[in-house]
């Protein structure tokens, strides 16, 4: 019986009703979502080629230029391309979604095969210590580390590192308590394998499942929460190309320039739909809960 | 009454969490580079007066100690003095609790209001178009940053239509609510959407449970069936995904606060953060924290006491 709570993403990946239609035998959501991102990664590997301009460079001659044939989505106040940043962007905030979501999962996959495996001490240390970091509000805790290590992406991914873990270690957890008592782990452990390789051989690819579905859906917090740290000052830094940061550039021109805030929002959203129908579609495939 | 027996007991649970939360913050406090006595007195304190400082505050005792008298503060109701305020954290944070309470209350309150209708339409008409755009909205809705829907919804309503104000908070009750309007709308668009998912699944469920189907064998109509035993029995999962989300819910708040430049608790620990006024970071994500426990505690004995079903 545990006191604390159950991560967003949890909630978020709600299960659904009906099986969705299949293209090729896949779930429609896994290949749309699949599609939209291989369409962001293409965006991000060719960004030189593909941007109309540079993503710094300041063209004086047209400030606070409304969308037209020349700047589709505008210029900003320093008369810098929004189409060309939007896409330079994708560089970092896909980095941000997918790196911020790699490193917890790691940590927190072999915290929780460990725990779930040798139980006793280990494992209520571990499980107290998730209690506590879930108590806090995500957000909160993750502001609160990064005041201590100072503004900027590398103190992002570090807290990410430290507070996201606990929901891969909790999920992974409770499958392996499952999973050890099956037949092929007693198996294994009466062949005489050591326990790194029933905990990592065995057990783990066999409760993976489950956190990865999580960790699809997992991006798209991470991502709005990299780009809300961005928006508040305090992840990535100007005069960088960032969706979040271009928010944030956009709000003192609300009443002139509604272009420079309008379209990299609507990239996030883009994006974070993507990640929403990859894990919508997973989960369908692989008859997952999260 | 042993189902209630939790109520005494979940407290004393709740105790080691609540120490947790207080050795974390501390550790995040102590992790701050830097010395906090020459933080007080400046860079031209002489070490005399230094070390005082350090003796005052329990500075040159060991860590352990230190957290001892971390927590005797707590227990005093003593979270430290802010450096930038020059007033008691405490005193601090709680004129700061309003502004967080009225934003998240009627947050919550207007995300029913969307999510309700919208989840039982769409679980009413599974496959049909209404269900589809539903489900479309609701799944891009999961990836709306707050801060830039807030923006948006500025540039709409108070730029182009002038219906609302930019940002503020306001004096009179009447003023209030009207500073309200739009960070209630950001932050309920984007709950409403994780809820109306939750509770589209729950009510689906619901309408295939036997409950359903022992009704539908008498003859009630289908209306009847899901506005007394469908839609009732689907709330309480949907409120305790509430309770889980609190946690989110405040993440939201402090970005919304700051967009809207609302003087609430999420504002103070942005702006703490800024002038690294630790005192007050620790104090407001202590606040954050415990209410976030507290939320799951209320949403425990919630459950209990309407569903006969579930035993703690």
């Amino acid at each position: 019986m545990s006191v604390a709570v159950p991560s967003p993403a949890a909630a978020i990946a709600a299960p659904r009703g009906k099986r969705s239609r299949r293209i090729a035998g896949l779930p429609a959501p896994l290949v749309a979502g699949l599609g939209l991102l291989a369409l962001f990664l293409l965006l991000a590997l060719s960004a030189d080629l593909i941007a109309p301009y540079d993503p710094i460079f300041q063209d004086a001659a047209a400030r606070l230029a409304p969308p037209s044939f020349a700047h589709p989505f505008g210029t900003d106040n320093f008369g810098r391309d929004i189409l060309s940043r939007a896409i330079f962007a994708v560089r970092i905030d896909l980095q941000l979604a997918i790196l911020g979501v790699v490193f917890p999962f790691a940590i927190g996959t072999v915290v929780g095969t460990i725990a779930g495996y040798f139980g006793g001490l280990v494992d209520t240390v571990f499980m107290r210590i998730v209690d506590v970091v879930l108590a806090f509000p995500f957000l909160v805790l993750m502001l609160a580390i990064i005041t201590i290590l100072g503004p900027g992406l590398q103190s992002f991914f570090i807290a990410m590192a430290l507070v996201g873990w606990v929901s891969y270690a909790r999920l992974v957890r409770a499958q392996i308590l499952v999973l050890k008592t099956s037949d092929f782990a007693v198996a294994a452990r009466s062949l005489g394998f050591s326990h790194p390789r029933i905990m990592f051989r065995h057990l783990l690819p066999n409760a993976l499942t489950a956190s990865i579905v999580f960790a699809m859906s997992d991006c798209v917090l991470v991502l709005l929460s990299g780009a809300a740290i961005s928006y508040l000052g305090l992840g990535v830094q100007p005069p960088a190309a960032e969706w979040g940061i271009m928010v944030a550039e956009g709000q003192g021109f609300i009443a002139r320039a509604w272009w420079i805030s309008a379209f990299p929002g609507l990239a996030i959203v883009a994006l974070a739909f993507a990640f929403s129908l990859v894990a919508d579609g997973l989960g369908e495939l692989l008859g997952q809960r999260t | 009454m042993h189902r209630y027996r939790f109520v005494l007991q979940r407290p004393l649970q709740l105790i080691p969490v609540l120490f947790g939360i207080s050795l974390i913050t501390f550790v995040l406090v102590r992790s701050i580079p830097g010395d906090p006595a020459r933080l007080i007195l400046g860079t031209r304190a002489t070490p005399q007066a230094l070390a005082a400082v350090r003796a005052q505050f329990g500075l040159d005792e060991p860590l352990w100690t230190q957290y001892l008298y971390f927590l005797r503060n707590l227990f005093q109701g003593e979270m430290g003095r802010s450096i930038l305020y020059k007033v008691d954290v405490l005193g601090l944070v709680a004129a700061r609790i309003e502004p967080t309470l009225v934003l998240v209350f009627g947050a919550v309150l207007l995300s029913l209001l969307i999510a309700v209708p919208l989840a039982a339409l769409s679980a009413r008409r599974q496959g049909t178009l209404v269900d589809s755009s539903v489900r479309f909205f609701s799944t891009a809705g999961l990836g709306l940053p707050n801060f830039w829907l807030a923006i948006m919804l500025i540039i709409l309503f108070s730029v182009a239509l002038g219906w609302f104000p930019v940002s503020g908070y306001g004096r009179t009750l009447t003023d209030k609510l009207h500073h309200m309007v739009l960070p209630w709308l950001t932050v309920a668009l984007s709950l409403s959407a994780v809820l109306t998912r939750s509770l589209r699944a729950s009510l689906i469920a619901e309408m295939r449970s036997d409950v359903a189907l022992a009704a539908r064998a008498r003859g009630i109509p289908e209306g009847a069936i899901f506005r007394r035993h469908v839609l009732p029995n689907s709330i309480l999962p949907t409120l305790n995904l509430l309770a889980v989300n609190i946690g989110w819910l405040i993440g939201g708040t402090v970005v919304v606060e700051q967009v809207f430049a609302i003087p609430g608790m999420g504002q103070l620990l942005v702006r703490a953060i800024f002038s690294r006024d630790y005192m007050v970071v620790q104090g407001v994500a202590m606040v954050f924290a415990i209410a976030t426990v507290l939320v799951n505690f209320l949403a425990d004995i919630l459950t209990v006491t309407v569903d006969p079903r579930v035993k703690l």
